[in-house]
């Protein structure tokens, strides 16, 4: 038990490790902090998986410098997700904004899940009676995987 | 012939599946679509590379149509496509401006000494400002903006002769003629 929860405490600090960015930006820490957070949720164009938080990338630096560039300007948090995306598009979120092309990515899960349930409500309810026409033939039911 | 459930749900499921890769296979992961097509040019006013008391941005085009070409000399890409650039400079279509993207000024004249200059001019982007405004990711690119100011095409990596005459031409139309 100690060593797997060893384990989840080195996973949820791995994020914190990869975060190549640490320099302070701002003196004020509400600031800093709204700075992070939002460099966090801008998509490094060169390594695709990463934020420019997380990447050694020079245009994440350039995307980093632009973002503080920004904030001292005293653009809003939208402002500055629009700036960006009217350069680099929609792909620069790391989150992709919901839109009438992207309802199908975020009903996604939910139809996923309506359909398991649907199979599984129909596999009760034909064992169920099949389990009241014929009680015994339950238990000579071999297991299957 | 009724097909059992089981044995249809999973195959169209499947199908639906296949739908998808099929479209996605022909997609290339490595282009992102600009949005600047069909917008306006993003201005800037930079230095010349070869002349820091010049200025030059697209003003210096307007009414025509001209080529950005976003290049660097730590890039292999476009010392890949120097060739087919100074062919497309010699039929002398539309004038050539070259970003200088990142990079350092004398490596960069060096560069155009050494290899041949397809550019009318080169704007000297050190800090990659004016990159972010056009959305630049990595060199080399390529935009193509129209008589009126609009940016018509982005072809990003390597260009070459097959792609000019392809996917520039055409949108060149006809009318359209050199400096």
């Amino acid at each position: 038990m100690i060593r797997v929860s060893a384990l989840l405490a080195c996973l949820a600090l791995a994020p914190l490790a990869g975060a190549v960015d640490s320099g302070q930006r701002f003196e004020d820490p509400v600031e800093q902090s709204r700075y992070e957070r939002v460099i966090r949720d801008l998509r490094c164009l060169v390594c695709r998986s990463e934020s420019i938080a997380d990447s050694n990338a020079p245009l994440a630096a350039d995307l980093r410098r632009e973002v503080e560039t920004l904030m001292r300007a005293g653009r809003s948090d939208e402002e500055i997700y629009a700036f960006m995306t009217e350069r680099y598009g929609d792909f620069i979120l790391l989150q992709p904004p919901v839109a009438p092309r992207t309802w199908l990515l975020w009903a996604a899960p939910v139809l996923f899940l309506a359909g398991g349930l649907a199979v599984v409500l129909v596999v009760v309810r034909r064992r169920a009676r099949a389990a009241k026409a014929n009680p015994a033939a339950l238990d000579e039911e071999p297991d299957r995987p | 012939m009724k097909l059992p459930l089981r044995f249809l749900v999973p195959a169209l499921a499947f199908a639906v599946l296949v739908g998808f890769f099929v479209v996605g296979l022909k997609r290339d992961p490595g282009e992102i679509p600009s949005p600047l097509i069909g917008k306006p040019a993003p201005a800037f006013a930079l230095e010349s590379l070869g002349d820091p008391a010049r200025v030059v941005g697209p003003t210096d085009f307007a009414g025509r149509p001209w080529l950005l070409n976003v290049w660097a000399t730590w890039c292999g890409g476009c010392r890949q496509e120097h060739d087919a650039l100074l062919a497309i400079a010699e039929r002398n279509r539309v004038p050539i401006m070259g970003l200088n993207w990142r990079d350092d000024r004398a490596l960069a004249l060096r560069w155009l000494a050494e290899l041949g200059n397809p550019y009318d001019s080169v704007a000297y982007d050190p800090e990659g400002r004016t990159a972010i405004d056009w959305g630049v990711y990595g060199a080399p690119e390529t935009f193509l903006i129209d008589g009126s100011g609009r940016v018509v095409k982005k072809h990003i990596g390597p260009i070459s002769l097959d792609v000019w005459d392809r996917e520039f031409l055409p949108l060149l139309g006809t009318a359209e003629v050199g400096p």
